[in-house]
């Protein structure tokens, strides 16, 4: 079996949306549920086994929802493995420095850069990306946000964008607008459109306080 | 893609002591600033040793002698949210809330933050410089706008932390164990000066962690603030700041510590100054000698003598803010 999917899957994601299927069908090469944990299994004070350099590690991911147990180099970043092992590639790759926040997802809640994230470190974690907001084929409310304001250009840095802003209004639900500039500072868009992106925040915000 | 290195997640910190002994392995804690150091090729890393999930490690609790005891994987956002650090040490709080972006906020320590490598161009970039062992600091001669103005010598990085100065300023210590045993060093003595030593920032020996961070009690009616200037207003390292501890008595300066970032190797501490205004009335005279005699001493570089001005004007602003 590629997956196990014996965890609930989170509410935002009822059934298999057309994401997780193609999710599903793109990684069976490389979902190992049977091998063994090598790091996580140490009970504590007990000496924790070393995955040496180019051997592989079992990690399981919970990605919006859907428990992925597979093998991965430690020097993997989740960025590498949720696009190009997962498929998910609305997590998109800026500067690899933790700079620009194209790469931005949340993990256990809380927004993060997956470029500066190995694979080995989200083991057990809860991450939520751009494609974890849609309710089967609808936008969630930031995503819808962000459309209905122009919240970009390009839109190469709006992923990266939504996912700071869910990070922000779930912990301050009626930011102002400086706390909204503060909170979506770890986020660049080459394409300069933070007038746009800044209301779009206060409307997810609004949309959301109504419930939405 | 990064090398390969081999990675071990310690379960306990005997665990991570154990696995740090020998050569080539590398603490990860929130890798925010490791990884970037291995993608740069600054650093090398046999063995990644993580202490991310050791928990004990993490987190704030009062401390024996009424000061409290920061966990070295306590994140930087979780020190800047914490209210007991606000109400009573806001300098350190003032401090993390201006560290990077929120992003990286959520996933750096603060252990990691006084550990991070410096952002020298050189240094990051591809150039054998002294700090990697090389016989040159490129700065010397080079784009040296974000450089030392104090400090320098056989290197001119400036300290990329804005939480070392706000902990020097507070009078911290840091509780650092190896495979040798534990030790505490007062947050002064933490950091090198490139003469002593040009290829570390530190005093931690190889394999070496830190594991606490210990704030004194507050003496009653102390003040703090940290006050940062950056090129723009979203994230940025500072091109200086200041962290500053004033405590009054009546109209007078009991007591004071004035500590700058961005500006030298180290967090850096301004001493006469603190002489000059103790026991004194401050006033707007005292003030400004305050701000000439801070920067008695700068040895700016060609690009950089900016900071001069700016360093007077942080001191001058800082000490009339928090009076
Ligand atoms: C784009 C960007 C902008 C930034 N801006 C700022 C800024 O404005 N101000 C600022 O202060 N910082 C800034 N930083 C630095 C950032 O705050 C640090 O990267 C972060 O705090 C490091 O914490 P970490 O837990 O991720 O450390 P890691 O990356 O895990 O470790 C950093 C270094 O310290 C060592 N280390 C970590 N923990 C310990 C420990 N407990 N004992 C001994 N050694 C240890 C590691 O081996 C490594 O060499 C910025 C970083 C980036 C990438
Ligand atoms: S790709 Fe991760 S911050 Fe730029
Ligand atoms: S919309 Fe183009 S980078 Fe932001």
């Amino acid at each position: 079996m590629d997956h196990d999917n014996t965890d609930k899957p989170a509410p935002a994601t009822p059934g298999v949306s057309r994401r997780g299927f193609i999710t599903s069908v793109g990684t069976g090469a490389i979902g190992v549920a049977a091998a063994a944990s090598l790091v996580s299994a140490a009970p504590p004070e007990t000496q924790a086994d070393v995955v040496a350099a180019g051997g592989m590690s079992s990690v399981s991911l919970v990605v919006n929802g859907r428990r992925h147990t597979m093998l991965v180099e430690p020097r993997w970043s989740l960025l590498y493995v949720l696009r190009d092992r997962l498929g998910l590639t609305g997590t998109k790759i800026g500067c690899e420095r933790g700079e620009c926040g194209a790469c931005t997802v949340l993990i256990d809640g809380k927004a993060r850069y997956a470029c500066m994230t190995l694979a080995v470190e989200a083991d057990g974690r809860d991450i939520t990306t751009i494609e974890g907001l849609m309710t089967g084929e609808e936008l969630g409310t930031t995503q819808q946000a962000f459309a209905d304001e122009d919240a970009f250009q390009c839109g190469y840095c709006t992923p990266g964008q939504v996912m700071a802003a869910e990070s922000l209004l779930r912990v301050n639900p009626s930011p102002t607008l400086d706390e909204i500039r503060q909170g979506m500072a770890g986020n660049l868009c080459r394409c300069g459109a933070y007038a746009h992106i800044f209301k779009a925040v206060a409307k997810a915000a609004d949309l959301k306080r109504q419930g939405r | 893609m990064l090398q390969t290195f081999a990675y071990v997640r310690a379960g306990s910190l005997n665990d991570a002591v154990k696995q740090l002994d020998g050569p080539g392995a590398r603490v990860h804690a929130g890798g925010t600033d490791l990884l970037g150091c291995l993608r740069d090729d600054v650093m090398s890393a046999e063995k990644v040793v993580s202490i991310s999930r050791l928990d004990d490690l993490r987190g704030i609790t009062p401390a024996a002698d009424g000061g409290l005891r920061i966990g070295a994987l306590t994140t930087i956002a979780d020190l800047a949210a914490h209210p007991g650090i606000a109400e009573k040490y806001a300098a350190l709080a003032q401090a993390a809330a201006v560290v990077a972006s929120p992003q990286l906020r959520n996933q750096g320590t603060i252990g990691g933050n006084l550990c991070q490598r410096p952002r020298c161009w050189y240094f990051r970039g591809d150039y054998h410089c002294t700090r990697k062992g090389g016989d040159m600091c490129y700065a010397i001669g080079g784009e040296n706008q974000y450089h030392a103005i104090f400090g320098g010598g056989a290197c001119w990085i400036v300290h990329p932390s804005d939480t070392a100065p706000a902990l020097v300023a507070l009078d911290a210590k840091l509780r650092l164990i190896s495979a040798k045993g534990a030790r505490m060093v007062p947050a002064e003595k933490f950091f090198v000066l490139p003469d002593e030593n040009a290829q570390k920032e530190n005093v931690l020996a190889p394999g070496e962690l830190v594991t606490e961070i210990l704030l004194p009690p507050m003496p009653a009616g102390m003040k703090s603030a940290y006050r940062k200037v950056r090129a723009r207003g979203s994230w940025d390292f500072a091109m200086a700041g200041m962290a500053l501890t004033l405590t009054m008595k009546a109209d007078k300066v009991a007591d004071a510590r004035i500590v700058l970032s961005g500006v030298a190797p180290i967090p850096w501490r301004l001493q006469a100054v603190e002489k000059l205004i103790i026991g004194q009335k401050l006033d707007a005279k005292l003030m400004t000698k305050a701000a000439d005699l801070a920067v008695v001493g700068a040895k700016p570089l060609e690009q950089n003598a900016y900071k001069v001005a700016m360093v007077r004007g942080i001191v001058a602003e800082g000490l009339e803010k928090l009076l």
